[in-house]
């Protein structure tokens, strides 16, 4: 395959290409510009793939394609962008008329959008949808574009095509979605496919599913696909082409391999260190900090916490179940419940890290919250250093909030926004009367040096910070007790990979500095690799498999920890590994009715410490 | 960066300072017995030199009344919101935060209330309590609160699940200074605009009540017993409806685009 990778085609052959692109927002002294002089060409059949940070400017040039950017308030102020249409004749998007773009957009070029749950109108059916664009692009009969409607849900790959296009899109999952969304825009078989983070707010298992679709559906069709992600090991599997955006001009361009093995730019070298790989943490038990991301190679953070130290148990957690209830009927009674959590059990040790992996739903986050108390749970004990957390009146619960503490996931939504920093992070330090104005304040201080935000930062705003340094507060403010147990939830998914590795890297300073446990809540399996000791795979609301972090990821025993792992793109064009499996999987689900007993977790061990749930628990893996 | 001080902010500002200025001085400027004082030869005039803004039906020039009226008007209105703003936003703040059956509770008595039109309220309450401009403010008050009340709890309900507010119930923060700290600024935007708005609701509302005889009792001039007055006079002396109309809307245009500045202050991410 790699073989047939087409020369940086030039601008005859090109099926797209763009030139000098300068795109500009408002105006005057207010005037950004969104991005500048982007050259690159598409030839037909390829996959290039326009990989950056946010910011970088690489929605902005997909969006110049298809002219939507005038719509967000942008203006393409210079550059051409020449388009090879299918009678053979040129055109320059960048300069035709609104209005006969439209008559070109879905038809000879198809976009998909990231959020599969926005992209799709809610009111209306799924045949509806897919009809009203081939009636009015190919003008065929209702009758006619049933027909090609129910065609193309075959093509791509949605089971029971007759039922789904009668249901509206909240009857979906994700994935489904996603694949609705994908077949709109194949309905006029469009030359070129222009996917937007198609598969960003899609779990690791669906997102193989669909990256391997668009592979199909490129090259049944011969179609060019202008691929936009910020994800390198999306890069690397669907790549024949990659151009690397920075502050919305183009640093790199090059094959996938060259890019991957000898990048030019000291951009892109920064960008592949900082971006974890699956399998390359093998044969190590401690985690290790990412390399790479500053001139001098980076010391390793030596343990403090001694052999000894580690043994001590810091929290224990038995059989914890929480449920949610269901309601239905004209009385908004509870008709069932849903398991988020079901019998899950694990200990932490002190200076341990343990993870908790697996997607959307699973019961990850509600595990922690529950362990926090800030969901109630059902049933079960969590034991934090000889507290009996579930059990504790609101006095005591406070008191023991101050032993853990949470990092969120949104940076943007976990500080308020009307608060000054400094304030931010002193609302535990003052809650639990931790000193006086002046003794909080050097503290604060200090914790602003020690997650490295300058003092100046004291007095700003929330909104006046990046993510990364808006999560370096959340993880301050946690740290500001002197907490034994910081619970992370997905605290650096939200984060662009070169600030996500260097989140990861002071959360294992901190650790090793001051002797942290950390529950750390994650669906990215290669972050996991990279921060954990142990590991814990969760699926519908119960630990499936449970381990020390090498026995999991080298020698992974459950089906779902299998499938899982092996549906995680790895950021080398060497091992792709996307094909298509048979059939769409579709989850089971959890909830069950009020009366329903499910079976108790009952594990083997099958090496020391290595520990997997019997079939007869977890029988709705079917896998 | 926003600016602050658009056009529309300066015409704003311009407005309501004008309203205000004639609210505090005209009663000063303009002695009780000019507003009141009857030309019964000049009944009805239209805008000329001698009666800038024509006369009523008892030859009363229409621009010392409109100018007196202005402070009975804004008072009443602002007493009135104030009143709304004491009673609906602790209802809201502890229905929202609490939920459950404290929230069922307080909320269906809200609904209740809403059910009522606004004014046959505030009329059933000033009724009870008898004719005047201090029971037409708590009347007034109390019939808008409910609205206010709803609003509150609605922005409560979304402000409450935020991570901020969570993650600062995470870091021991007590309820108290959970909904004093983190949830009352984040929802004071939407509240500032809504109370803003019932300002002018209130004018009216004020008005309704003079007409039956239960806010500002004549010959006092308030601007919606102006506007009531000239219901008889609508097609030969339109301007008796006008005069005091123009003023209403002047000063909830201003109130309007300076409330959206007022909710930009506030908001630490435009500065």
């Amino acid at each position: 395959m790699m073989d047939a990778l087409p020369t940086p085609a030039d601008v005859q052959e090109a099926l797209v290409s763009v030139e000098h692109l300068r795109v500009e927002f408002g105006a005057g002294e207010a005037m950004v510009v969104g991005v500048d002089d982007v050259s690159f060409s598409v030839g037909p059949g390829e996959t290039l793939c326009v990989v950056g940070e946010s910011g970088s400017g690489k929605s902005v040039t997909s969006l110049s394609l298809m002219r939507l950017v005038e719509f967000g308030g942008g203006r393409i102020a210079t550059g051409s962008i020449t388009f090879k249409r299918v009678a053979g004749d040129s055109l320059d998007i960048a300069k035709v008329d609104p209005e006969f773009m439209r008559s070109l957009r879905g038809a000879e070029i198809g976009m998909i959008f990231q959020e599969p749950m926005t992209s799709l109108n809610p009111v209306f059916t799924i045949e509806r949808q897919l009809t009203d664009g081939l009636r009015a692009h190919l003008g065929l009969s209702a009758a006619a574009a049933r027909t090609r409607a129910l065609e193309l849900m075959n093509n791509v790959r949605i089971p029971e095509p007759e039922r789904r296009l009668k249901q509206y899109p909240h009857e979906l999952s994700g994935g489904m979605r996603q694949r609705v969304v994908i077949a709109m825009a194949m309905a006029c078989k469009p030359r070129l496919l222009i996917a937007d983070e198609p598969t960003t707010a899609l779990d690791v298992t669906i997102q193989a599913e669909i990256l391997a679709l668009i592979d199909r559906l490129k090259r049944d069709n011969g179609m060019a696909v202008l691929f936009i992600t910020h994800d390198m090991a999306v890069v690397a599997q669907m790549a024949d082409r990659v151009v690397v955006m920075h502050r919305g001009r183009i640093v790199e361009e090059g094959p996938v391999r060259q890019i991957f093995e000898s990048p030019r730019a000291d951009y892109t070298r920064m960008l592949l260190s900082a971006v974890p790989k699956l399998g390359e943490m093998r044969g190590k038990t401690a985690p290790e900090a990412m390399q790479g991301l500053s001139a001098q190679p980076r010391a390793q953070p030596a343990s403090r916490a001694k052999k000894d130290d580690i043994n001590d148990i810091l929290l224990e957690v038995r059989n914890l179940t929480t449920r949610f209830p269901v309601k239905g009927g004209v009385f908004r009674r509870t008709v069932a419940n849903v398991h988020a959590v079901e019998d899950v059990s694990f200990s932490i040790r002190v200076g341990e890290t343990l993870a908790l992996v697996g997607e959307s739903g699973c019961g990850k986050s509600t595990t922690g919250r529950s362990i926090l108390r800030l969901t109630e749970a059902h049933s079960g004990e969590v034991w934090l250093d000889g507290w009996e957390v579930l059990k504790l009146p609101p006095v005591d619960l406070r008191r023991a909030r101050r032993e853990m503490q949470m990092v969120f996931q949104d940076p943007f939504a976990s500080l308020n926004p009307y608060r000054r920093l400094r304030d931010q992070v002193a609302e535990p330090l003052e809650n639990f009367g931790l000193g006086s104005r002046s003794e909080i304040d050097e503290r604060v201080a200090t914790l602003f040096d020690r997650v490295e935000l300058p003092r100046s930062f004291l007095k700003r705003f929330p909104h006046e910070l990046s993510g990364g340094q808006r999560q370096r507060i959340a993880i301050a403010r946690a740290i500001a007790t002197h907490p034994k147990l910081v619970i992370a939830d997905e605290a650096v998914s939200a984060l662009d990979v070169s600030v996500q590795a260097q989140v990861l890297n002071l959360l294992m300073d901190l650790q090793a500095d001051l002797g942290l446990s950390y529950l750390f809540i994650s669906h990215d399996m290669a972050v996991v690799e990279r921060i954990s000791h142990k590991v814990g795979v969760m699926y519908l609301g119960r630990i499936v498999e449970f381990g020390p972090r090498a026995a999991v990821f080298e020698d992974p025993r459950h089906g779902y920890t299998k499938s899982l792992l092996s549906a995680v793109p790895i950021a080398d064009p060497r091992k792709r590994r996307i094909h298509e499996a048979q059939g769409a999987r579709t989850m089971a689900s959890p909830i069950f009715p009020l009366n329903y007993q499910p079976a108790p977790s009952l594990y083997d061990e099958v090496s020391p410490g290595h520990l997997v749930l019997r079939p007869e628990a977890g029988s709705l893996w079917s896998g | 960066m926003k600016r602050l001080l658009t056009i529309k902010a300066l015409i704003g500002f311009a407005l309501v300072a004008m309203v205000l200025g004639v609210a505090i001085f005209a009663p000063i400027f303009i002695p009780e017995e000019a507003a009141n004082r009857m030309h019964m030869t000049a009944r009805l005039k239209s805008p000329s030199g001698l009666y800038w803004l024509g006369t009523d039906q008892l030859g009363r020039d229409l621009l010392f009344r409109v100018m007196r009226g202005a402070r009975t008007s804004l008072s009443i209105a602002v007493s009135a919101v104030l009143i709304s703003l004491l009673l609906g936003l602790p209802l809201g703040l502890i229905a929202g935060f609490y939920r459950g059956a404290i929230d069922n509770v307080l909320m269906r008595l809200v609904d209740t209330l809403l059910s009522f039109p606004v004014l046959l309220l505030a009329l059933v309450i000033s009724a009870m309590l008898g004719p005047s401009i201090p029971n037409a403010i708590i009347a007034i008050g109390v019939a808008f609160a409910p609205f206010l009340a709803r609003v509150v709890r609605g922005e409560v309900l979304r402000v409450v699940q935020m991570p901020y507010v969570e993650a600062a119930r995470a870091a021991g923060a007590r309820d108290q200074r959970l909904i004093v700290r983190h949830i009352l600024p984040n929802i004071m935007p939407p509240i500032i605009v809504q109370a803003t708005i019932s300002l002018a609701f209130a004018i009216l509302a004020e008005a309704g009540l003079s007409f039956l005889g239960l806010g500002t009792q004549p010959p006092q001039s308030s601007w919606g017993l102006m506007i009531q007055a000239s219901r008889d006079y609508l097609d030969v002396a339109p301007w008796t409806a006008l005069v005091p109309g123009a003023a209403v809307a002047l000063t909830v245009l201003g109130l309007n685009m300076s409330g959206d500045i007022l909710r930009d202050i506030f908001d630490p991410r435009s500065k």
